[in-house]
């Protein structure tokens, strides 16, 4: 990868352009992994001057949803840092039991595993019924992809190690069948869910909810832009709800973080 | 043959290393002096699991201030920052860290590519990078844009190297500002100006 392909300013032009003719606002994100997602995309599609790629991202409509998917980053697992899910297993989620009904946002789902893994943690602790997951990106393909609930069967290895790591009880294959290539996952899972854009740039909040999972989202936003994220979960998180972030993230500079309490070590807060 | 240009202050050290590089740094920390005037970054492969580990093991070895890298926490001089495992680790133009999940590069995550590619552009000419052991070319293009833009490239003798593959790629691909053995390099990091 040419890492000097594309200058800063550059970044800036093409970053306005992109909210001028497609309504997404990323001059907040983190200049330094943007400018990178940017000059990755412009290296893969041998894009040959930065000119034919600014019109192109401008004005094909096509082009840019690939864009926007290249754009942010995707990757994630199922049970990502196994230490958090015991927590949510053991601290968070018997608590919310209590509630006669349990609504969950999972901000920046992306292609869904934290959803699914989520929601097998609720089923294993019998609240799946009477829970609510709504699995919110700023990308409408990969809400496709969650919404399918297949996997690439080569990472469940992964994904299983981490679920008994988690405290999981169960044999994980129980929960997918295998169908060539792809795992699929037990759709009585994502019967719970509820699949939609939403944008934590420019979006409101939607709803209330005992539980907000948004984890390494935030590190992709600027410090101005992750207050602003702040205080949309904070409006739309319940008294005595949670707020969990991913294992690098903080609210620790956030002016309204004393009325957040930590839960033990992980990075989960309970609002006060 | 390097005093002239040695005498250009160093903004920010990046020390990159995998396989075999952690008894280079063992040997580096313990001999590094107190007053060291610039930041140093640290970006070594390593499991994901082993989180704390690496920083565990360098804060026993120095009086250097030593922790794993915060988001958004500023480079400051005198401190050692070690990209945390599974993250890949950019500076920012303001001298702020940002962490990044997103794909490996060179099947690595931290990989070393993109904090010396990050780093280039904004220290230039004040930026050294050193390159230890490792098993595979990650950090050979990053040391490219580090000597694109003016910094010093220094690559770790690959006879002294325990797995010589990584320094050696860097040093076909790369025109070195030095080639060290791993028992010159704490002299040459006392020896940098802040």
């Amino acid at each position: 990868m040419i890492s000097d392909a594309i200058d800063n300013e550059q970044v800036e032009i093409l970053l306005n352009d992109v909210l001028e003719s497609h309504g997404y606002d990323f001059l907040e994100y983190s200049h330094a992994s943007i400018k990178r997602r940017i000059i990755r995309l412009y290296g893969l599609d041998n894009f040959v001057s930065f000119a034919e790629f600014r019109y192109t991202v401008k004005t094909d409509k096509q082009y840019f949803k690939r864009f926007l998917e290249e754009i942010t980053v995707n990757v994630t697992e199922m049970f990502r840092d196994p230490s958090f899910y015991k927590s949510l297993r053991n601290d968070v989620l018997p608590v919310l039991g209590t509630y006669p009904f349990i609504r969950i946002w999972v901000a920046g789902c992306s292609t869904g595993e934290e959803a699914y893994s989520l929601a097998i943690v609720l089923k294993e602790l019998n609240l799946l019924n009477k829970s609510l997951i709504y699995a919110t990106d700023i990308n409408p393909s990969v809400l496709d992809k969650a919404k399918k609930g297949m996997f690439p069967l080569n990472y469940l290895k992964q994904y299983s190690e981490n679920y008994l790591q988690s405290g999981g009880l169960k044999d994980f294959s129980a929960y997918y069948t295998a169908n060539y290539s792809l795992a699929k996952f037990d759709e009585s899972l994502n019967s719970k869910m509820i699949f939609s854009t939403h944008n934590l740039v420019s979006d409101h909040s939607f709803n209330e909810f005992q539980l907000i999972l948004c984890r390494n989202v935030l590190i992709y936003f600027d410090k101005d832009l992750q207050h602003k994220v702040f205080n949309l979960f904070d409006s739309s998180i319940e008294k005595l709800g949670y707020l969990a972030l991913g294992s690098k993230e903080s609210l620790e500079f956030w002016p309204k973080a004393k009325e957040y309490k930590r839960v033990k070590m992980e990075k989960i807060w309970r609002k006060l | 043959m390097a005093e002239t240009v040695d005498s250009t202050p160093c903004g920010a050290l990046i020390i990159g290393g995998s396989a075999g590089s952690l008894d280079v740094l063992l040997e580096i920390f313990p001999a590094l002096r107190k007053d060291i005037g610039f930041p140093i970054v640290l970006v070594v492969h390593r499991k994901a699991s082993n989180e704390s580990l690496l920083t565990d093991l360098l804060k026993s070895r120095t009086t250097l201030e030593v922790s794993e890298a915060e988001e958004k926490e500023f480079l400051s001089p005198g401190k050692v920052f070690i990209a945390p495992a599974d993250y890949h680790m950019l500076i920012e133009e303001d001298q702020s860290i940002s962490l990044d999940y997103s794909e490996k590069v060179n099947y690595s995550r931290p990989s070393i590519d993109v904090t010396f590619q990050s780093a280039a552009e904004v220290f230039r000419e004040k930026l050294v990078c050193i390159l230890l052991s490792g098993s595979n070319a990650d950090g050979v293009e990053g040391l490219k844009s580090v000597n694109n833009f003016g910094g010093r490239v220094v690559i770790q003798n690959p006879n002294t190297a325990i797995m010589p593959y990584m320094p050696q790629q860097a040093v076909l691909n790369v025109e070195p500002h030095l080639i060290l053995d791993s028992h010159d390099m704490a002299d040459y990091i006392n020896k940098l100006n802040g």
